[in-house]
């Protein structure tokens, strides 16, 4: 089994407290030519588990210049069975050939038994799922020789059988896995709308000092069976004002922290995405200069 | 079953109830929610397809085409999350689909589309240039029984349709201009492999189409060549070979090693 040099939490590299965008195909070229100044770049594990072409020779030379984050979206953490032993060889292969600064993964399950289902599909909040979620990361942690940064989900529907809070949950996961949390400020907002939750307090409660990456994403706006509003987590619009409020509230916590626009549908110009990021370094600017003022007694 | 097994056949079965064990702050329908889900499978996996095929999409428009993949993505669940790889057997549903027996090619551009996604991810391996091969013919003496290494990205597809041709009207900015010279019903072989980054297809004659199907089964160059000259007596060697040098579709010349040794 290949073991990263950086196999250890505390040397493992950090990706910059700055601003990101997910890499595109359709910007490959663009990029290279005129690389746009950002933080980081962050691609799908998935997309580049093929054998070679031009998705390698581009990220290869992208990569080169930027810090790199690696999104998997197909590990399915939260299944009932223990992760693909042959899905952990291949993102231990890319981990290898790409070196990234950060890897994260969802609180999601995607397969069920041997068919792939192409969506993140919600766990219930109770002991077992917990313990499994555990295993899990333990093993992909394990597996990989680091430490993944797990992130939290945008659900529709709620399960009778949770006994925990989301942020329970995910608290008692970082205690005990030593993952770190990726806090997708969106899915926290499409989640607290679609259940009926403070936002600002489910940020409050979740496990800050884990925290070392942020995603901002565009949701879609639908209803519920009752008229209730129902955010669809769509990552196919810019990131919404109410959004951007979020992320400055979560940044008065976290202080700077790697921040990461997300789109993957109806893919703008790259101009525009830079426009998105350079709005949250903004914020991670504003956040650096009162990062002096964190309120005390906080665990962050 | 559990949760999880009852969850995901709810997910697959369109109109069912949603599965037990799902609540809403509101009291609300959770199916209306559980849609979403349903929604998202279904649709991700479709635009999966369309994303591979967009001419086999035009030449039957968007709904056809939707309706149609939803159909086989029932029935075919990718089995990796690696979806690069999703859509083998399309072409095949497609060719016993009876709704679409009115495009007879409809299947094999499909399949044609499909070989060009392989091609665009295949491996990297450097393909041998002019002077590689001048080098090799040199060596005529042993080249009968010399086996040529084809490159991970090509692919020979022979069809009784002008699949070429049809795909190739769709890149122009005016389709339906472009499509009107176009005899769909016209026997057509191409030719697949990356040229540089770019997927590159090259028409090409039935013998030929053998030729390169002989060389992709190891089969050995007289042989290969016997083959596609029973095809075509008029099969044309040194232009086959140089139609693969263009097309970069040659990484190595392996020669017999009983020829190495004299």
């Amino acid at each position: 089994m290949p073991v990263l040099a950086n196999a250890s939490p505390e040397s493992f590299p950090r990706l910059p407290s700055r601003g990101g965008f997910g890499l595109k195909p359709e910007h490959f070229r663009e990029i290279l030519a005129a690389p746009p100044d950002i933080g980081f770049v962050e691609i799908h594990a998935e997309n580049y588990m093929v054998a070679g072409g031009p998705f390698h020779h581009y990220l290869e030379r992208i990569r080169s210049l930027y810090p790199l984050s690696i999104h998997g979206v197909g590990l399915s953490i939260g299944a009932e069975t223990a992760p693909d032993e042959a899905h952990l060889d291949r993102l231990a292969a890319l981990i290898s050939r790409y070196q990234p600064e950060s890897f994260s993964e969802h609180l999601a399950w995607s397969s069920h038994g041997t068919t792939f289902l192409n969506d993140l599909l919600p766990v219930p909040y109770c002991t077992e799922s917990l313990n499994r979620v555990c295993n899990h990361i333990d093993r992909v942690q394990e597996r990989l020789g680091l430490r993944m940064l797990l992130e939290n989900p945008a659900t529709y529907v709620e399960f009778d059988a949770s006994t925990l809070s989301e942020t329970d949950f995910i608290s008692e996961i970082v205690r005990r896995t030593g993952c770190g949390l990726l806090l997708d400020v969106n899915n926290v907002y499409v989640s607290a709308v679609n259940h009926h939750r403070d936002a600002r307090s489910v940020i409050r409660a979740m496990p800050l000092a884990a925290v070392h990456q942020i995603h901002l994403a565009g949701f879609a706006t639908d209803s519920d069976a009752d008229g209730y509003p129902l955010l669809i987590d769509s990552h196919g619009s810019p990131v919404a004002q109410v959004v951007w409020d979020l992320y400055a509230f979560a940044l008065d916590y976290l202080g700077p922290v790697a921040t990461l626009i997300e789109r993957d549908n109806d893919i703008p110009a790259l101009p525009v995405l830079v426009a998105e990021v350079q709005q949250a370094e903004a914020l991670l600017r504003a956040a650096a200069v009162s990062k002096a003022r964190l309120p005390q007694g906080l665990a962050v | 079953m559990s949760p999880q097994a009852r969850f995901a056949a709810s997910l697959l079965t369109p109109g069912s109830r949603c599965p037990p064990g799902l609540m809403t702050w509101n009291g609300s329908d959770p199916g209306r929610r559980f849609d979403v889900y349903r929604n998202n499978v279904m649709v991700s996996l479709i635009d999966a397809l369309a994303d591979s095929c967009p001419v086999a999409e035009a030449l039957v428009g968007t709904r056809f085409f939707r309706a149609m993949a939803g159909i086989f993505v029932c029935a075919n669940l990718p089995v990796s999350p690696v979806m690069a790889h999703y859509g083998k057997g399309f072409d095949a549903f497609i060719r016993t689909f009876e709704p679409a027996a009115g495009v007879p090619y409809l299947a094999d551009v499909a399949r044609l589309e499909l070989l060009r996604v392989q091609a665009f991810h295949a491996a990297d391996a450097v393909p041998l240039k002019s002077a590689d091969l001048a080098h090799v013919l040199a060596n005529a003496d042993a080249l009968p029984g010399a086996r040529i290494a084809l490159h991970p990205s090509v692919a020979v597809m022979p069809s009784p349709f002008a699949i070429a041709s049809l795909w190739l009207a769709h890149q122009s900015d005016d389709v339906s201009a472009a499509l009107g010279g176009v005899d769909a019903m016209r026997a057509e072989a191409v030719l697949i492999s990356r040229v540089g980054l770019d997927v590159t297809m090259f028409s090409i004659d039935a013998a030929t189409s053998v030729f390169v199907t002989s060389l992709a089964a190891d089969m050995a160059l007289a042989s290969a060549a016997g083959r596609a000259q029973a095809t075509d007596p008029a099969f044309d060697i040194p232009a086959a070979l140089a139609l693969l040098l263009r097309g970069e579709a040659m990484i190595a010349i392996n020669f017999p090693e009983s020829m190495l040794n004299d």
